[in-house]
């Protein structure tokens, strides 16, 4: 199982050389997540409608190795936007993937951005 | 300074190891050092502590230390599977067993100990073992499989240890010990009887002063001989008798070894070689040598100190003190537990009934405590221990101590915690203050837990502490004026109550709303659910208009479980079902290929279903006259009846009737946590329904209603509110009673523990739901028919709603299934496969 977490390095925005076209904004709830499959990868992706913003992260819990952060509540922890796990409510700052309420490792974020409606993930040369 | 980076070398990478591993890093701020570290297993460093948990869990990477990646990414050159073999100490130099030489400025031996097994004939025959790594473990593991008892020879700490993880393998459980009593080191011989009594009464047998003369049997165990002539049969043994320092490597290497083995080191934690350390149960100091871990500790962290120039105080023994829960028995020991030390005299106090057992010991002036033992409950361990190792005055009549305040007497830990000096140790296995922690918190005006353990290290280690370390948090915070006011989260400065009266007074029906009109943020998992029951009890609207506020569990309206796949309980109210229905549910089940089971609530819970699944299930049993049970909700589950006077020889009311009645009239109410109800026929109570937020019981005159009932790990029974009450009047005062609760308690606060703090408890209950004193009985009737006549089964909605059923997939650009979920087959059904624990 560790494999599992091993398949999902970290991409930073600047090192992005391809973009892939998940699915229409509109596909998204609002305050809310859904689910992205790349491959064999499984993205989850959050609407912050509220702020206007988006993220993503791996949708692998690190904690018990569940595939369900899309289906966690988002939220904030003072400026950090962050998702809870639904099984134990571990939570991981979308900006950096910490886990800011204990001590389980990191996920792997993503970068987001949204173009003619449609919402695109951002992968590196490691996963393109 | 551009110097070439000193090399040090840890041998061993057990427990103490590691820690000496990562306090390095974290303190070796300035990058001085290069580190290497050899294990002979072929595992990064685990917790050997909690090595037993292994039993009922064999996911390695659950005990482990710390990842692999993070001896990577703390630039610690990790060698398992690597065994040193020679240390060349005039040339600085060690050798592994492949004959590569690794040159070293200071070398750390961190060998750790193996079983001590004593020389009796027979040790070396099949079905003996040793209880210390994981491999002894997964042997162990295995040849239990094939047998059906087991002795354990050690009536020790790790004795008894081992004696647990052979009685969770189903095995018939024996302990043997040589002296006259359980764990001889720690506790006095009534502590000790207590202790024997207990286990025996779980069927674990219990054979003291025994001096095992032979392990007998043919090529197989068959049983142990002893001295005094008798024989105990058994098909397997483990030694768990004590432990042997790893002292080859430094006695070959020409270091000073101790009188009975161990690698010889002073008060710095050198051995003789002064580039050469010696840190946990390797090393003997002042002819010690500690097998716990905590002392371990201590000496990496003192070792690091040195060796960055820190601070340093020479290493002068450590206190023994233990606290554990032995098989479900509490046991703790700490200071000096005999009173031998010094003179002294002891005050004990034994409850035969409730099976505790506390001993003090007091010196001979009375002023200060040395030491002392708890068998069967060890809830003021932190406190005595602290009293103990402060030399804290003691309370004029020291008795209280171990006996609890009497005749009104106060006994708030609270007023103790302010007595400890800053310097108390809160935490032994980390070695973290009183000092630090309320430092942290007031740093951080914070008492949060997780970040007080994340940042002080404080309760990582045994975690016997956490107790002690929330009170402190608690009582800094007060100390500092932040009044502990009850709001639900950063982003609602409101109690669960104020909030629920905004929302109604306000005509708020949505949670965007409410955030931008009374809150602030983005919310979270705390306040979103919680405002998500608010809504539902104000408005009772369709929950899933606002999904992404609530749980997985109400947005999916199913239970999840391992796997991420969910379980369906359709609604059998009283738990009478009809042969037709019960047909279709085995039908749906396979179909579906769902794993069925009975619940507690007298229903039937399917589970494995995939998110994807649960809408086609639901038409199905929608099809049949099934509705949603509710099990996913703070709402309303089940009211449980027995047969009643229907059928019941016994019964003086219809308690099917009754209950079915009740449920369908609160089915679908949510509330700040589950609510469960029971209804008997009878006095003879076979519904349980004192276990329940509200129960109704049947007597000649009509029914008398109970509530604040709980199960769960804090069973409470609930308490009489009215006698002998007709039907309306009991629906009446139900709906009263259920509305009151809604509207003032906490999130996600059950029956109990709102009725517990309620203030006036529940005589100021009865006033409100019987004499209506506050006269709001009218209203909270309403609102209840308000909440009855609006009911909506929410899965026929889904079902019918094309858009709704939509949001039920996994993946929002694929329509395949999550390829991950996998089960495995248990009893001619499945179950998912076990995750990462």
């Amino acid at each position: 199982m560790i494999d599992l977490l091993e398949k999902y390095p970290k991409v930073v925005e600047d090192e992005v050389v391809f973009w892939y076209k998940a699915a229409p904004a509109s596909a998204f709830p609002e305050n809310g997540g859904a689910c992205v499959k790349y491959k064999d990868l499984q993205i989850a992706v959050f609407n912050f409608s509220r702020k206007g913003e988006w993220y993503a992260c791996q949708n692998l819990c690190p904690h018990r190795m569940q595939m369900i952060l899309s289906r966690g509540m988002i939220g904030s922890s003072g400026e950090e936007p962050k998702v809870a796990c639904p099984f134990h409510k571990k939570t991981f700052s979308l900006k950096t993937g910490e886990n800011l309420n204990g001590d389980t490792c990191a996920i792997t974020t993503y970068p987001v951005k949204i173009e003619d409606g449609y919402v695109y993930v951002g992968f590196d040369s490691g996963y393109s | 300074m551009t110097t070439k980076k000193s090399q040090i070398i840890v041998v061993g990478n057990g427990m103490v190891g590691y820690k000496f591993c990562e306090k390095l890093r974290n303190s070796d701020t300035e990058d001085r050092y290069q580190v290497t570290v050899f294990g002979e297993e072929p595992w990064p460093a685990y917790d050997r502590v909690h090595l037993s948990s292994y039993f009922t869990n064999t996911d390695p990477h659950k005990l482990q230390m710390a990842p692999r990646s993070w001896y990577a990414e703390n630039k610690v050159e990790l060698r398992t599977n690597e065994l040193v073999t020679l240390i060349d100490k005039e040339n600085r130099v060690v050798v592994n067993h492949l004959g590569e030489s690794f040159p070293y400025d200071y070398l750390v031996l961190a060998t750790g100990s193996s079983a001590f097994v004593p020389p009796v004939p027979g040790v070396d025959k099949k079905g003996v073992f040793v209880y210390r790594t994981m491999e002894d473990l997964e042997a162990i593991l295995a040849y239990g499989k094939k047998v059906k008892s087991a002795a354990v020879l050690g009536g020790g700490l790790l004795g008894l240890e081992a004696a647990k993880a052979v009685m969770d393998m189903g095995l018939e459980a024996h302990v043997v010990e040589l002296a006259p009593r359980l764990m001889p080191n720690q506790l006095d011989e009534q502590g000790a009887a207590l202790l024997r009594s207990k286990l025996e009464s779980l069927g674990i047998g219990i054979h003291l002063g025994k001096m095992t003369k032979e392990i007998q049997g043919n090529g197989k165990l068959t049983g142990l001989a002893f001295q005094d002539g008798s024989f105990l049969e058994t098909e397997m043994l483990v030694i768990s008798a004590g432990i042997k320092p790893r002292d080859e490597l430094a006695a070959k290497a020409g270091l000073e070894l101790g009188k009975r083995g161990g690698i010889l080191v002073n008060d710095a934690l050198q051995t003789t070689d002064r580039h050469i350390y010696a840190i946990g149960e390797a090393a003997v100091h002042r002819d010690k040598v500690y097998g716990l871990v905590a002392p371990g500790y201590e000496m990496a962290s003192q070792v690091v100190n040195q060796l960055l120039d820190k601070e340093t105080k020479p290493f002068l023994g450590f206190d023994m003190s233990t606290k554990l829960k032995l098989i479900g028995v509490e046991v703790g020991s700490f200071g000096d537990p005999f009173g031998t030390s010094e003179p002294s005299h002891p005050i004990s106090f034994e409850d035969k009934a409730k099976g505790q057992y506390k001993r003090i010991n007091i010196s001979e002036d009375g002023k200060r405590l040395i030491g002392g033992v708890l068998v069967g409950d060890s809830s003021s361990f932190g406190m005595l221990l602290q009293m103990t190792q402060n030399g804290m005055p003691l309370p004029p009549s020291p008795e209280d101590l171990i006996l609890g305040g009497r005749d009104g007497k106060s006994n708030n830990p609270m007023e103790g915690l302010e007595a400890l000096p800053e310097g108390a140790q809160i935490c032994s296995c980390e070695n973290v203050t009183k000092g630090d922690i309320c430092q942290h918190v007031e740093d951080t005006a914070s008492g949060d837990l997780g970040q007080i353990k994340k940042c002080t290290k404080a309760g990582t280690g045994c975690g016997g502490c956490l107790p002690m370390i929330n009170d402190l948090a608690k009582h800094q915070l007060k100390k500092m004026g932040k009044t502990v006011k009850n709001v639900i989260c950063e982003h609602f400065p409101y109690s669960r109550q104020e909030l629920f009266d905004i929302v109604k007074i306000k005509g708020i029906k949505s949670y965007n709303q409410l955030l931008d009109e009374f809150g602030e943020g983005d919310g979270c998992e705390i306040c979103k659910p919680a405002v998500a029951s608010i809504l539902a009890s104000v408005w009772n609207e369709m929950i899933l208009r606002q999904d992404t506020i609530q749980d997985t569990n109400d947005r999916f309206l199913a239970n999840i479980q391992k796997g991420g796949t969910y379980s369906v309980v359709p609604r059998i109210p009283g738990g009478e079902i009809t042969p037709e229905k019960l047909i279709v549910i085995g039908q749906v089940a396979q179909e579906y290929n769902l794993y069925t089971k009975i619940t507690g609530g007298q229903r039937i819970d399917m589970f494995g279903a995939r998110v994807d699944q649960l809408p086609d299930i639901w038409e199905k049993l929608i099809a049949a006259g099934f509705e949603s049970g509710h099990a996913y909700g703070k709402s309303l589950r089940t009211v449980k009846s027995c047969v009643g006077s229907t059928w019941c020889r016994y019964g003086v009311q219809d308690s099917v009737s009754f209950a079915i009645r009740v449920e369908e009239r609160y089915r679908g109410l949510r509330s700040p946590h589950k609510l469960k109800g029971g209804v008997s026929g009878c006095i003879r109570e076979c519904a349980e329904a004192q276990s329940k937020d509200f129960g109704v019981i049947a007597t000649e005159k009509g029914w008398n209603i109970y509530v604040g009932g709980n199960g769960g790990s804090k069973p409470q029974h609930a308490k009489l509110l009215v006698n002998d009450v007709d039907t309306e009047t009991c629906i009446r005062y139900l709906d009263r009673f259920l509305m009151f609760y809604i509207k003032t308690a906490e999130p996600l606060q059950r029956t109990a523990t709102w009725l517990n703090k309620l203030e006036g408890g529940l005589d100021y209950l009865r006033d409100v739901v019987v004499n209506d004193c506050l006269g709001i009985g009218r209203e909270l009737e309403k609102e209840m028919d308000f909440m009855v006549t609006t009911y909506s089964c929410e899965w026929k909605e889904v079902v019918n709603n094309p858009e709704l059923r939509a949001k039920f997939k996994h993946f929002v650009n694929a329509e395949e299934e999550d390829p991950n979920v996998q089960f495995q087959p248990i009893r001619g059904q499945k179950i998912p496969v076990d995750w990462k624990s």
